[in-house]
């Protein structure tokens, strides 16, 4: 029996084990749409805004760990995708955005909502499709989750013509695919397993410094017992941020240029660094030439063009972290015979990073008259057990969530790190909400990321979930007022955003509880009363205006030269000390 | 260092701009590029000529590796390959002592006269890059009209396994 091409799309959906689709329809592709209409057991979730729908489809996918859907119209519909995808493939995202287009014999035709969005996302996806008859409809779509969730994951695109959503064909679910030109290498070479083994058990000052490939490939248990078997401290990126437990004693926090000193310190000091699953981004090296200069390099990845592109590795494993791992741990118990002598060996190693642990552990000036954003990341953590998901968006909240929330479980901790992609938050947390029902799910945002997205307040209000959103709001663009206050002469030029609107009366509007707090006694109580609240609150927090994220390794520094905040301090002559701040920028 | 990289892709619309949006997406070079049918008509191939030093290539050649439509990329300059380019170049013979020169020259390169008119040669000449700039420099003065080049294809040569050839090779070399 022959079915339409949107039939076979929601049947093939279903097929791939999709329970959520996240969109927002239009004219090419109400078809899909009058199928979803009696569909049952396919949710699909009406975003406000088609950029609301592709975040919330990534947030959906890094929370449950399976590609996330993402369904919308033609033109402007598929373009204000573009951004989310973007964001999706920096950070290695399975993500399905299916895109309407105009009817095949109108393709190119400047028709009314056309725009090439193959074109456009040819360099931001994984790979795309344009669907040329709905005879291949059903093998695409396989194709597609196929690629956009094995090797590195990423977001695959696909744009189906009107008239292919509403030709008929024959309907079979294909059961396999193959493609002759992907082919993505899963298991490591096992001489260099070997070497790499050898290398770890020879290493004196060892460090290891993982990224999310250890999240996508499901590794924090392999990870653990790399760092356990023969106790190797581990540091962590910020997309990798849950692979390791934040708690654990061997864990250094996070690197890079908001990182630990520990972090920073124990990779420039270190004669080998295990990178597992992380590419070597930019903010994480700090000036290339600077990062580690003393270490051998092993580095783990599945994609091989990481490997050298940013830095020279001596031994590359290209592999699925997970399975590489579990070879490597193997490989190293049989050579375990001389653990405690190289554990002993090791100990000024571990006194050394204790020593910079102690020296410069994350901190900031405490107050009781006006509230510091990392104070309220503290009470979030410490209110909520630990136990949360956190999806935050991008700027100086998200590094002190970074620093302040000890995520312990991989999955937990959902952030746009590649892309940077202000507006994440609010519909990722909706995604994740989706994925795991039954987890209690923050958004911490900033006021500026806030307004990015905040017409996904209806999704929320309207589907009755129960984020509970914490806005740090210090009524300005923080990172780039930081920046101009560090580096620009305080000129706060186009960084002021004049704590507007009222939030908690934006919330209300919405039938979202809102709660305020001003003073740093209130941020416990209204923490508690948003936990305690069924359904979604909005937490408004108006914080320190003039608070810096610290340490800060200054772009294009070597991060052994970090700024400290107050009190100011020089480290390795070249630290430059925090400015006092005279032009308060804000009324507090 | 020029390098003729040989790529194998699925043929199919859109993979050369893959290809091309690759190279100039990361600030990699393209100074020729060409494409043809194979023996097997799902696929095409494509031959682009680059320049970068050793880390460049290596990324060049796991980016291009990495793309889902390319199924085989081979660094020809890591082997033994012959390497031509075709060119059409149309020239000035007003004189007719330009007209036997130009014969003369066309048949020294063994290229050849493809069309004529009272007032002008067409030659059609394929070689490597030295002997298609060589026979330029010899047509200039005759005056020049128009040239058309393509780009660089390339093929490994056939493995020579018997020593002794390889041998042959070598003193020839």
């Amino acid at each position: 029996m022959k079915i339409s091409g949107a039939e076979i799309l929601i049947e093939s959906l279903k097929k791939e084990g999709v329970d959520t689709v996240f969109g927002m329809p239009g004219g090419v592709v109400l078809q899909i749409f009058d199928v979803l209409y009696n569909e049952k057991d396919l949710k699909f979730i009406l975003t406000r805004h088609e950029q609301g729908a592709a975040h919330a489809a990534d947030g959906y996918a890094r929370a449950k760990g399976r590609p996330g859907v993402a369904l919308v119209t033609s033109g402007p519909g598929a373009t204000n995708t573009v951004t989310a995808i973007a964001n999706a493939h920096m950070d290695s995202i399975p993500l399905i955005v299916i895109t309407g287009q105009v009817a095949s014999r109108m393709i190119g035709n400047d028709a009314f909502q056309e725009a090439d969005i193959v074109g456009i996302t040819r360099p931001c996806t994984k790979y795309n499709f344009l669907v040329k008859s709905v005879d291949e409809l059903a093998m695409t779509i396989k194709e597609a989750f196929y690629i956009a969730s094995t090797g590195r994951p990423g977001p695959v695109l696909l744009d189906i013509p009107k008239d292919i959503s509403g030709a008929r064909a024959d309907f079979e679910y294909p059961e396999k695919v193959s493609l002759r030109s992907y082919n993505p290498t899963y298991y490591g070479n096992k001489w260099q397993i070997k070497q790499a083994a050898q290398a770890i058990m020879k290493a004196k000052r060892p460090v290891i410094y993982a990224g999310g490939g250890v999240i996508l490939s499901n590794a924090s248990d392999e990870l653990k017992e790399l760092a356990e078997i023969n106790k190797i401290p581990v540091t962590l990126t910020l997309m990798g941020l849950g692979g390791f437990p934040g708690t654990h004693p061997l864990f250094l926090g996070m690197l890079g240029m908001h990182g630990t000193y520990a972090a920073n310190m124990s990779i420039h000091d270190s004669d080998l660094v295990i990178a597992i699953g992380s590419r070597f981004d930019d903010r994480v090296t700090g000036k290339v030439s600077e990062f580690a200069p003393k270490a051998k390099f092993i580095h783990i990845d599945i994609d091989p063009t990481n490997i050298r592109k940013n830095i020279h590795v001596d031994i590359p494993i290209v592999g699925d972290v997970k399975n590489v791992l579990m070879e490597l741990n193997k490989e190293i118990r049989m050579i375990e015979e001389n653990k405690n002598q190289l554990i002993k060996e090791r100990e000024p190693w571990y006194s050394q990073v204790k020593e910079w642990e102690k020296e410069h552990p994350l901190t900031y000036k405490k107050s009781n008259k006006i509230i510091k954003p990392q104070y309220v990341i503290e009470k979030i953590y410490e209110q909520s057990g630990g136990d949360a998901i956190v999806a935050s968006d991008v700027g100086q909240h998200q590094m002190w969530v970074a620093q302040y929330f000890k995520f312990d479980r991989p999955r937990t901790s959902i952030t746009s790190g590649g892309l940077g992609t202000m507006g994440f938050g609010l519909p990722a947390a909706i995604g994740a909400q989706f994925a795991c029902p039954d987890k209690l799910v923050f958004n911490v945002a900033g006021d500026g990321s806030f307004q990015m997205n905040l017409q996904e307040l209806a999704t929320i209000a309207i589907n009755k979930l129960p984020i509970k959103i914490a806005i740090i709001n210090n009524g300005c663009l923080g990172m780039v007022r930081q920046w101009q206050e560090l580096f620009f002469s305080q000129h706060y030029s186009g960084s002021i955003l004049n704590t507007i609107p009222d939030f908690v009366k934006l919330a209300e509007a919405y039938g979202i509880k809102g709660l305020r707090a001003k003073s740093p006694s209130e941020v416990e109580a209204v923490i508690k009363e948003a936990i305690s609240t069924d359904g979604p609150v909005l937490m408004d927090f108006i914080v320190d205006p003039g608070e810096n994220v610290f340490p800060m390794v200054p772009a294009g520094g070597g991060n052994a030269e970090m700024i400290f905040g107050e009190p100011a301090k020089v480290e390795k002559g070249k630290a430059i000390a925090k400015k006092e701040k005279k032009n308060s920028v804000l009324p507090a | 260092m020029q390098h003729i990289i040989s790529i194998l892709v699925e043929n199919k619309f859109g993979v050369l701009s893959r290809v091309a949006g690759l190279f100039s997406g990361r600030g990699f070079n393209i100074e020729s590029i060409s494409v043809g049918t194979t023996m097997d008509a799902s696929t095409s191939q494509i031959t682009i000529v680059t320049k970068g030093d050793e880390r460049i290539i290596e990324q060049i050649i796991k980016q291009l590796n990495k793309l889902i439509d390319v199924i085989k990329v081979v660094d020809l300059s890591e082997k033994d390959y012959i390497v031509r380019e075709a060119a059409l170049i149309k020239i000035h013979t007003s004189r007719s002592e330009d007209r036997s020169e130009a014969l003369r020259i066309t048949e020294i390169f063994r290229a050849r006269v493809v069309d004529s008119t009272p007032t002008s040669y067409t030659i059609e000449i394929t070689g490597d890059e030295n002997k298609i700039d060589a026979i330029l420099n010899l047509l200039r003065p005759l005056g020049i009209k128009e040239i058309v080049r393509t780009g660089k294809i390339a093929i490994a040569r056939e493995d020579m396994k018997v020593p002794a050839i390889q041998e042959v090779k070598k003193l020839r070399a």
